[in-house]
């Protein structure tokens, strides 16, 4: 008894923490693997809540607007991934270098991190504006004619609209993470370069890549998570629409769960998204190790 | 070369900061007229009049408090803040300093919790807090964000590298462990607070998808809710609309910029060594 006694102020400080997790992660965490199998409502009813195997996992399966949902999300992955870490390790390396007013360039380049994502998101509703806004004021310029785009009703256009300003949100968030690390790479190894004749190109190839391949690992999974995740923009913008083009997986599920208020279903559709996220963590983390 | 970097590092400028100029200029304007007729040229991002009536408007909205947004939004960050830098640091020290062997369960239980997508999590909780009676209240928005594993793997990789002689002496001095950590540890852990206290702070300020669900009317809602549902009634008034979103982020923004430094050594540090 005494031993245990030992422990008490110790465990005492860690408990606060250790409850909050256990009732806001690891409780719901297993409920909506349990909630998954059943057809539990978030309002009661009253027929009881009952367990009916995989019916949900079956339903979503079939369902041809949560196939669309996932198709919608990887494409949006796949089209902002790499533009948008392009954009940042560019800007990064721009931005390491000395320039006069250096701090100035930073500090603008960091403000769309300090901007909430909803003011972000209601000031590109204003460029996107059809056809009125400032994307079509450009589009016109540089077509010299008067047609305009329906940049958030254009079926085919919808989700890059949705990809021009998530990268405007997100990339300076990344190109510090860059800035970070290009901070880290020996500055004499580019002299040594330097002397031994490697062009730019070259130095960029050999040593600033290679140079930043830890900071790559880290970077490419957190833009991965976050673009899986595309929720705010599309539910302010479109809600979805037009058609389903800009349905993303987190939208699906919040609109059967929260809209629909089918629990059950909707987390059937979380436990998949878990899944995938968990997994591409590890997949890619074993890829890039293995490099 | 060194001209052609200049006029790149003006390009990056200019995509930055046309949209947020856009927001301040249209929201000087109080003509609505005059506002979709500049839309698509120069004239939506450089000011042509200063007029402070869409302020005015946005102000004394009956249907959106705006001073009500703003309290509740400064209340629940100061709350959560302050809370969660408590909770956190506190379990972090007494894993990096208790005794029990149990300590590297809880640890690796921790670290796993990292690899679980909030996302996720948002049905259950939901069903649980109105359950629990808890929707369209304050509490609601602090309490399930307060225990963050990452941020008690920031304070325990801080406190385990504490030199062990400190701790050691003051266990001599009869120090207990929860007055070693309020009164040594915590005190040179700043740098992390500074970090936790930021991180936290963007993570509540571009929350959405958790509020929107637990908060159904404007008395408990937070500034960045407000924003859509402000956007969602008010569409085609731009100049209230901008003047909202000005009014919410120009504080913040200037706040961050006066701590550039300190900001961009929190974000960087934390997620580079983590």
């Amino acid at each position: 008894m005494k031993s245990y006694r030992r422990f008490l102020p110790e465990v005492g400080m860690l408990l606060p923490a250790i409850i909050l997790m256990v009732v806001f992660i690891f409780i719901p965490f297993f409920l909506s693997g349990y909630f998954s199998f059943t057809n539990e409502r978030l309002m009661p009813r009253p027929i009881p809540t009952q367990w009916i195997g995989l019916r949900n996992y079956e339903r979503i399966l079939a369902d041809s607007e949560f196939w669309m949902s996932v198709k919608n999300t990887l494409y949006f992955a796949i089209v902002v991934i790499p533009i948008q870490l392009s954009l940042a390790l560019a800007s990064a390396i721009l931005l390491n270098s000395k320039l006069k007013f250096i701090a100035v360039f930073r500090g603008i380049t960091i403000l769309p991190i300090l901007t909430p994502i909803t003011v972000i998101v209601v000031i590109w509703a204003a460029i996107f504006q059809t056809p009125d806004g400032l994307l079509n004021g450009i589009y016109q310029w540089l077509t010299g004619s008067s047609d305009y785009i329906d940049w958030l009703g254009d079926e085919a256009i919808a989700m890059l609209s949705i990809v021009l300003l998530s990268i405007w949100a997100s990339f300076p968030f990344q190109m510090l993470i860059y800035l970070a690390g290009l901070q880290e790479i020996p500055k004499d190894r580019y002299e040594a370069a330097e002397i031994d004749g490697f062009n730019k190109w070259q130095q960029f190839r050999y040593i600033t890549f290679p140079g930043l391949r830890n900071t790559n690992i880290f970077v490419v999974i957190i833009t991965t998570i976050g673009a899986l995740s595309l929720f705010t923009q599309v539910n302010i913008l479109t809600g979805g629409g037009p058609n389903g083009s800009t349905t993303t997986i987190i939208q699906y599920m919040f609109s059967n769960g929260f809209s629909s208020q089918k629990i059950g279903y909707a987390s059937a559709v979380s436990v998949i998204f878990f899944i995938a996220v968990a997994s591409l963590g590890l997949l890619q983390r074993r890829l890039m190790r293995n490099e | 070369m060194q001209y052609f970097k200049y006029f790149l590092a003006f390009i990056l400028s200019m995509f930055i900061l046309i949209p947020l100029m856009m927001a301040v200029t249209i929201s000087l304007n109080p003509s609505n007229t005059d506002i979709l007729a500049n839309m698509g040229s120069w004239k939506s991002f450089i000011p042509q009049v200063f007029s402070f009536d869409n302020y005015r408007a946005v102000w004394s909205d009956p249907y959106h408090p705006f001073g009500l947004y703003l309290f509740n939004t400064f209340l629940i960050t100061s709350i959560s803040l302050t809370l969660s830098l408590v909770v956190n640091s506190c379990a972090a020290f007494s894993l990096a300093w208790g005794e029990g062997k149990y300590r590297k369960y809880i640890l690796a239980a921790i670290i796993s919790v990292l690899a679980i997508p909030g996302e996720s999590l948002v049905l259950p909780q939901l069903l649980m807090v109105s359950k629990a009676n808890l929707v369209d209240t304050y509490a609601v928005q602090i309490l399930p964000g307060l225990a963050n594993a990452f941020f008690i793997f920031l304070f325990y990789q801080f406190f385990s590298k504490i030199p062990k002689d400190l701790i050691d002496a003051a266990r001599v001095d009869g120090f207990s462990l929860f007055q070693t950590y309020l009164k040594i540890a915590l005190p040179l852990s700043k740098p992390v607070c500074v970090t936790v206290c930021i991180l936290h702070f963007l993570g509540i300020w571009n929350s959405y998808l958790w509020p929107i669900m637990v908060t159904r009317g404007p008395e408990v809602r937070p500034l960045s809710v407000a924003m859509a549902a402000y956007f969602g009634s008010n569409q085609t008034q731009w100049g209230n609309v901008m003047a909202f979103a000005v009014c919410m982020a120009i504080p913040v923004i200037i706040f961050f910029l006066i701590i550039q430094r300190q900001f961009i050594a929190s974000i960087t540090g934390s997620s580079v060594k983590g």
